[in-house]
């Protein structure tokens, strides 16, 4: 190989790297120029905190406010987490039962659909009619609103096993329940983890507007207090504060996603193909 | 006939009701014990639906379907199948990608977990009979199409069915996979005997494979020719090149032709 050819790799190479750095380092510089552009622009144009608090307000506030932030995005996360848990069982359950027989799709779906249209902020109310104040209204509004998404990726994924596979499973002598079991559970994994990341940040909406229609505890009840009282920064400490939990979340969906279903991403990864007949 | 493993009598197949499409009639063919046979025919000619009959996938319209010596009324669990597609499970490596059957089927699911080992060389010696020695780690999406073909066809071969299934297999192969994969159809069939059906719209691979071909007619189907090949075993390409190959083709060209126009043919 010559030294120009050579030359030429290395440059590729370091080309490659410098573009996976950038890469690691981009969601960071999106927030710090963000941060720092809002702060700019609330200094110059003189806005006042009760219209748009700058960061530093905000920051101040959060710092000032700790203790009751701290207690109610635990509570929030606490409240959210069960109603996902909730949603993630009742989910797969169903949706394995829906993709898997023409008949229970036939019969749930447009029950199913309908309930998805209905908007869950009116259905809190009711709710508190039923269980009272406290943190049942705001489990069951997550796990509603998180629910859907959940059914329908895991009914799709299990509904679209290919015929001919189903073909050869059968001929064998397969029951339904090990074709499932077999094919239909693991090739619906993907589509499970694409709707869990939806359904983690629809469940956080969905526990907080329940705090907030019902405030009993939770980050929802906390920017109600504050914003009656007029303390916009608060608010938007603890708007931020959802955004960051719902971000974690997220993580944690993706991190697992990655171990689990890696099979279904490989072009994500440098391909090891082998050639051959 | 008396030794017939697949024996099929008078069969018709009409999908969606009594108004529905007639996809058999009247068809009628028995293979023997061991014997390798290749349908051919026009496109839609009903060779698929011929195939899921004889596994007991969908039960005829009319008529009897033998195999093994039983009236087919389900699923056997002694079929071995393939398809045109290579439908492995892309979560699994090679190697339990293989041994798929035999979680399912019911004699060996039992008997799985205690001698894993044994059924995982199994599994190994047939990946080194098609030539896949040393993939049972890799993904399928880390093999070629020809080999994830090859995988197919040990997959359908892992449980020792006596009777192989096979729908147009190599038909989405490349000319040079597919005439690889002829020869490595033919030293399985040749190491295991395993009688076999198969299907394909392709005349040389029918004329070198099979001991016999039957040609159907276009719809409803039914066998309407059929052809004794006599070329000694193992065949090469050389064979191919023979002037009774290039004859054995063009006449089952004019009979599917003829078949295609709606003609007898004797």
């Amino acid at each position: 190989m010559s030294g120009k050819t050579n030359a030429r790799l290395e440059a590729m190479a370091a080309a490659a790297r410098r573009q996976r750095v950038l890469q690691a380092w981009m969601p960071w510089l999106v927030i710090l120029f963000t941060v720092v552009a809002w702060e700019a622009v609330v200094k110059a144009f003189g806005i006042v905190p009760f219209i748009l608090p700058a960061p530093t307000d905000i920051w101040a506030s959060a710092v000032r406010w700790w203790q009751p932030l701290l207690d109610d995005s635990l509570q929030t996360l606490f409240t959210t987490l069960v109603g996902f848990a909730l949603a993630v069982v009742g989910g797969v359950v169903l949706g394995v039962l829906i993709g898997s027989s023409a008949l229970i799709y036939r019969g749930l779906y447009p029950l199913l659909i309908a309930f998805n249209s209905i908007p869950k902020v009116a259905v809190v109310p009711l709710l508190v009619v039923w269980f009272g104040i406290g943190m049942w209204p705001a489990i069951i509004t997550a796990f509603l609103i998180s629910f859907f998404p959940i059914v329908v990726n895991v009914a799709t994924g299990i509904a679209t096993v290919e015929p001919e596979l189903r073909d050869v499973l059968r001929a064998l002598g397969a029951r339904p329940v090990d074709i499932v079991r077999k094919v239909g559970l693991p090739r619906a994994m993907p589509y499970f983890f694409a709707s869990l990341k939806i359904a983690i940040t629809v469940a956080f909406v969905g526990s907080i507007i329940a705090e907030s229609v019902a405030p009993n505890a939770g980050i929802g009840r906390l920017m109600m207090v504050a914003s009656s009282r007029f303390d916009v920064p608060l608010v938007f400490a603890g708007l931020i504060t959802t955004g960051i939990m719902g971000i974690m979340l997220y993580w944690i969906a993706e991190f697992i996603e990655r171990r689990t279903t890696g099979w279904a991403m490989r072009s994500m990864e440098g391909q090891n193909f082998t050639p051959g007949g | 006939m008396s030794h017939a493993f697949v024996e099929i009598d008078n069969v018709a197949m009409r999908y969606g009701g009594v108004e529905g499409t007639l996809a058999l009639e009247g068809c009628s063919l028995s293979v023997q014990e061991g014997e390798f046979v290749a349908v051919v025919g026009p496109s839609g000619c009903g060779k698929s639906t011929l195939m899921r009959l004889v596994s007991g996938l969908w039960p005829a319209t009319d008529g009897n379907v033998v195999v093994a010596g039983r009236e087919v009324d389900g699923p056997l669990s002694l079929v071995g199948m393939a398809f045109q597609n290579p439908t492995l499970l892309p979560w699994r490596r090679i190697l339990d990608n293989v041994m798929l059957p035999l979680e399912v089927v019911p004699a060996h699911r039992a008997r799985l977990r205690r001698e894993r080992l044994a059924y995982e060389k199994k599994a190994r010696e047939l990946l080194r009979l098609v030539g896949l020695e040393g993939f049972d780690a890799k993904f399928p999406y880390q093999l070629s199409g020809g080999m994830q073909q090859r995988t197919s066809l040990c997959r359908a071969l892992i449980h020792e069915p006596p009777l192989l299934m096979l729908d147009e297999p190599f038909s989405a192969l490349d000319v040079f996979t597919r005439e690889d994969l002829w020869d490595v159809l033919q030293d399985v069939w040749m190491a295991r005997r395993p009688t076999v059906v198969l299907v394909t719209h392709d005349l040389r691979e029918a004329a070198y494979l099979a001991d016999r071909v039957l040609v159907m007619s276009s719809r409803p189907g039914r066998i309407i020719a059929e052809r004794r090949v006599d070329f000694p075993r193992p065949r090469r390409m050389e064979t191919t090149f023979l002037p009774e190959f290039t004859a054995l083709v063009a006449e089952l060209r004019a009979n599917i032709a003829a078949a295609r126009r709606g003609e007898e043919v004797a």
